[in-house]
């Protein structure tokens, strides 16, 4: 019997009401969105239900939404994976932009660890309860969060590149 | 030694010859023999180090320039070979490779990254090796060919050849090196 959307929703409302909401079937994919204080039970609910059993969690990884309320200028994606059914799903939590924190998924997945730190090295988002929240790919020197749409792709120390031959000016942010 | 005509040797430096001697200055004969045998360290990242797989090889074979013998040890190198990306996290690195190199000691930046970044002007990709270490040839290319491989390789041997046995005296190679802070 395969797992329906509708009943992921269901039980989903009937659990937490209003902490989840917006449903919605993108293209494959069944998502919704969580509020971020209750992401670690809502995350719990999902594997351990008997019925939902989302026991694989695929992604976790950030975006940054400078132009959205300084309520919403951060979000956390989790992808989660049901092997029983083959059921895939995706929640997006939102969080503050000018403190983006958010409560750990290792708590119920050890492989979100890694995920985790990945999210806090390139979008500084704080991941509370994580064992070991450091940066993971970039070097440990950086003092900036990469992946920020402040923080300009391109390295200041670029020499050999005269902007003027390119037809643009520095840095790809008022290229008008 | 073999008779056959095929065997190229190098030319004898400029010098005075009599029989049973033959006089010149040491500098010229160590700069001789220093150029044909520069023992490599290969430093491969990406693609480049492919190239230089290549070059290494039977069909393209260093081993004519006189550097087959490839050194993964940085303390018995004398050329070090710097082939690809470098990233910034890993370029600490490849300056403790640099400082624990014997003098003397020569680089050569293969490829566009490794001599400007190349086509990673990003965040995390160092801007050209010589923000971190002195580097004595370029080669151009994304890769560059065996071939040009090759080529900067004799450029090498041109600057090797005719440099002071005691470069590491003079005053600007000195000066250099505290322009990269290594002692």
């Amino acid at each position: 019997m395969a797992l329906e959307t509708s009943v992921i929703e269901e039980k989903l409302t009937d659990k937490f009401g209003d902490k989840v909401t917006g449903y919605i079937q993108l293209k494959d994919i069944f998502s919704f969105e969580v509020d971020s204080a209750s992401m670690a039970d809502v995350m719990g609910f999902l594997k351990e239900d008997p019925l939902l059993r989302f026991n694989f969690l695929t992604d976790v990884c950030g975006v940054h939404y400078p132009d959205n309320s300084v309520d919403r200028q951060f979000a956390v994606v989790y992808h989660m994976h049901n092997w029983y059914d083959n059921v895939r799903i995706r929640f997006k939590c939102f969080l503050n932009g000018e403190q983006p924190e958010i409560e750990t998924a290792t708590n119920h997945f050890l492989s979100a660890n890694w995920q985790e730190r990945e999210t806090y090295d390139f979008y500084g988002i704080i991941f509370k309860g994580h064992p070991q929240l450091k940066r993971i790919l970039n070097m440990d020197e950086m003092v900036s969060f990469p992946m920020r749409k402040e923080f300009p792709l391109e390295d200041g120390g670029r020499t050999d590149k005269d902007d003027r031959f390119f037809g643009r000016k520095p840095d790809n942010v008022n290229n008008n | 030694m073999s008779n056959s005509k095929d065997i190229k040797l190098v030319d004898a430096p400029p010098g005075v010859e009599g029989s049973g001697f033959f006089a010149t200055q040491l500098d010229t004969v160590v700069g001789m023999a220093r150029a044909n045998s520069l023992w490599p360290l290969p430093f491969a990242t990406s693609c480049c180090g492919i190239e230089f797989m290549a070059t290494m090889a039977s069909h393209y074979d260093v081993a004519r320039f006189g550097s087959e013998r490839m050194s993964f040890s940085p303390r018995q190198a004398d050329m070090l070979l710097v082939m690809g990306t470098i990233a910034k996290k890993m370029a600490p690195i490849l300056r403790q490779v640099y400082e624990q190199m014997a003098e003397p000691r020569w680089v050569i930046a293969v490829g566009a990254c490794a001599s400007s970044g190349g086509v990673f002007d990003t965040y995390s990709v160092l801007q050209g090796i010589d923000k971190v270490i002195p580097v004595d040839v370029y080669v151009p290319g994304c890769p560059p060919r065996p071939e040009q491989i090759l080529d900067g390789i004799m450029r090498l041997q041109d600057i090797v050849r005719s440099e002071s046995v005691r470069r590491r005296n003079s005053p600007e190679y000195q000066e250099l090196m505290a322009s990269y802070n290594i002692t």
